[in-house]
C-alpha cells in the first residue's frame, strides 16, 4: 500500500490518508448519516443493528459497541465524523480527549488550560 | 472593480454556536475568546464589506468520503446550514453571490486551480459561527457570501504553498470583478489542536504565536513545512491553518494588522483571531 512510500511517524497520530480512508469508509460512512436526527434515533434504539446496516466489519462494530475511540481510531474511524457519533451519547472534545488519554476530565481539561501558560 | 477592504482569520469550533445560543459570552471561560471581536466589528462597520469570501473547510455536513474535492467554491443563491449532529442550533441561510461565484470560478480555472464548482452547497459550523462572531445576531448576515472550501480532513490535504498560491488566485479573481463591491477575505480554523489519539489535546502556544506574527509580515514562512511537519507542530486539526494562509495569499502587497487575539483553550483549541487590512 501507498507505494512503498515512508510515512511520517509523529508519536500518538495516525494522519488519516488513503489507506485509513479505504480501511474506515463504512465506520465513517455510518458516522457521517448521523446528521440526521432520525439516523440518531435508529441507531440509539439498536446500536447492533445500525452497524450491521451500514456494514461495519467486526473490529469497527466492536470498538462502537465497546465506545472506546482509540478503538474506532484503528478501526480507520476519522475524528471528524466520529465526532457524531460521541454527540449522540452526550460526549464532549473532553470527554474524548480524556478517555483517549487515560486520565479523568478534569485533568484533561487543566492540561488544555496549561499550555495556554506556558 | 471590486475592491478586498481585508482578511480575517479565526477559529472555529462547535460549541462556539452553543456558548452564543446560550448567552455565555461575558461568562469568565468564553470572555477571552469573545472580548476579542468588538474591535474587529467596528473595523468591519468602517471598511463596509458588501461580500464575505469565506476560506473554511468542512467537517462532514456536505463532503463525505465518497468524493472529497481538494479545493470546492460554492456558485449558489442561497446556503444552508443543517444538523450537523452534535446539538448546536440550525443557522438561518446565507444570501449568496452568484456573479462573484461564477467571476471566481472562471478565473480560478482560467489560472490553472481546477476546482469543483457546487450550485448547492450545505455550509457548517466552520462557515457560520465566523459569521455570526463578526455580524452577532444579525439576521440574514449584512453581507452576501461566497464560500471556498479546502479539504483539511483526508490526506494528502494541499501543500502551503498550494494553498498561498490558491489565495493569490482569489485575490486575483476579486481584484477583476467588474463590480463596485467591497470584499472582505475570511479564513477560518486552527490554531493548533489534535482531536484524536494519544496526543489529544496537543496545543503548540509558541508556534501558534509565530505563525500569527508571520501570516502579516512573512506569510511564506510557513510554507517551509510541510502537511505532516504541520501536524506535527499543530495538531491533526491545527492543520486547518491552512485556510489562514489561502486567505493571507488573497490579500496582495503589504498588509497591516487591525486587531489580534489568541486564548488557550476553547474546547480543546487554541483559539486565535486575526484582521488585517491592505496597506
Ligand atoms: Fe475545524
Amino acid at each position: 500500500m501507498n507505494g512503498g512510500k515512508q510515512k511520517k511517524v509523529i508519536p500518538g497520530t495516525v494522519l488519516f490518508d488513503g489507506d485509513m480512508a479505504r480501511k474506515g469508509y463504512a465506520l465513517n460512512k455510518m458516522c457521517f448519516s448521523f446528521n440526521s436526527a432520525d439516523n440518531r434515533a435508529e441507531f440509539k434504539a439498536d446500536p447492533s443493528a445500525y452497524c450491521d446496516k451500514w456494514g461495519l466489519n467486526a473490529q469497527q462494530k466492536a470498538a462502537v459497541l465497546s465506545l472506546q475511540v482509540l478503538d474506532m481510531l484503528a478501526a480507520g474511524g476519522n475524528a471528524y465524523y466520529l465526532a457524531k457519533l460521541g454527540g449522540i451519547y452526550g460526549l464532549d472534545m473532553q470527554d474524548i480527549g480524556a478517555q483517549q488519554t487515560g486520565v479523568t476530565k478534569d485533568e484533561f481539561k487543566a492540561k488544555l488550560v496549561a499550555a495556554g501558560r506556558n | 472593480m471590486a475592491k478586498i477592504v481585508g482578511g480575517i482569520n479565526v477559529t472555529h469550533v462547535p460549541y462556539i454556536g452553543r456558548a452564543i445560543a446560550n448567552n455565555l459570552q461575558q461568562d469568565p471561560y468564553w470572555k477571552p475568546f469573545f472580548d476579542g471581536f468588538p474591535p474587529v466589528r467596528d473595523w468591519l462597520a468602517k471598511v463596509k464589506p458588501d461580500v464575505a469570501v469565506l476560506i473554511y473547510n468542512d467537517h462532514g455536513l456536505q463532503f463525505f468520503l465518497d468524493k472529497m474535492p481538494t479545493f470546492a467554491v460554492g456558485a449558489a443563491a442561497e446556503y444552508r446550514n443543517a444538523d450537523e449532529g452534535w446539538g448546536i442550533p440550525t443557522l438561518p441561510p446565507y444570501k449568496g453571490d452568484e456573479d462573484l461565484s461564477w467571476h471566481l470560478i472562471d478565473s480560478l480555472i482560467e489560472d490553472e486551480f481546477d476546482i469543483v464548482t457546487c450550485q448547492e452547497m450545505l455550509v457548517d459550523h466552520a462557515f457560520t459561527l465566523p459569521l455570526e462572531l463578526f455580524w452577532p445576531g444579525q439576521h440574514p448576515c449584512p453581507v452576501r457570501t461566497v464560500p471556498i472550501n479546502v479539504n483539511t480532513v483526508q490526506f494528502p490535504l494541499p501543500k502551503a504553498s498550494r494553498c498561498f498560491k490558491f489565495g493569490q488566485a482569489i485575490g486575483r479573481a476579486i481584484e477583476s470583478w467588474d463590480s463596485d463591491a467591497r470584499v472582505v477575505v475570511i479564513g477560518t480554523g486552527g490554531l493548533s489542536h489534535q482531536l484524536e489519539g494519544k496526543r489529544a489535546g496537543f496545543i503548540n502556544k509558541e508556534f501558534d504565536l509565530m505563525f500569527m506574527d508571520k501570516l502579516v509580515t512573512d506569510p511564506l514562512w510557513v510554507t517551509r513545512y510541510s502537511v505532516p511537519e504541520l501536524v506535527e507542530l499543530t495538531g491533526t486539526q491545527g492543520v486547518e491553518l491552512l485556510n489562514w494562509l489561502t486567505c493571507r495569499g488573497a490579500l496582495s502587497g503589504d498588509v497591516t494588522k487591525v486587531h489580534a487575539n489568541y486564548h488557550i483553550p476553547i474546547s480543546n483549541t487554541a483559539s486565535g483571531l486575526l484582521a488585517m487590512q491592505v496597506a
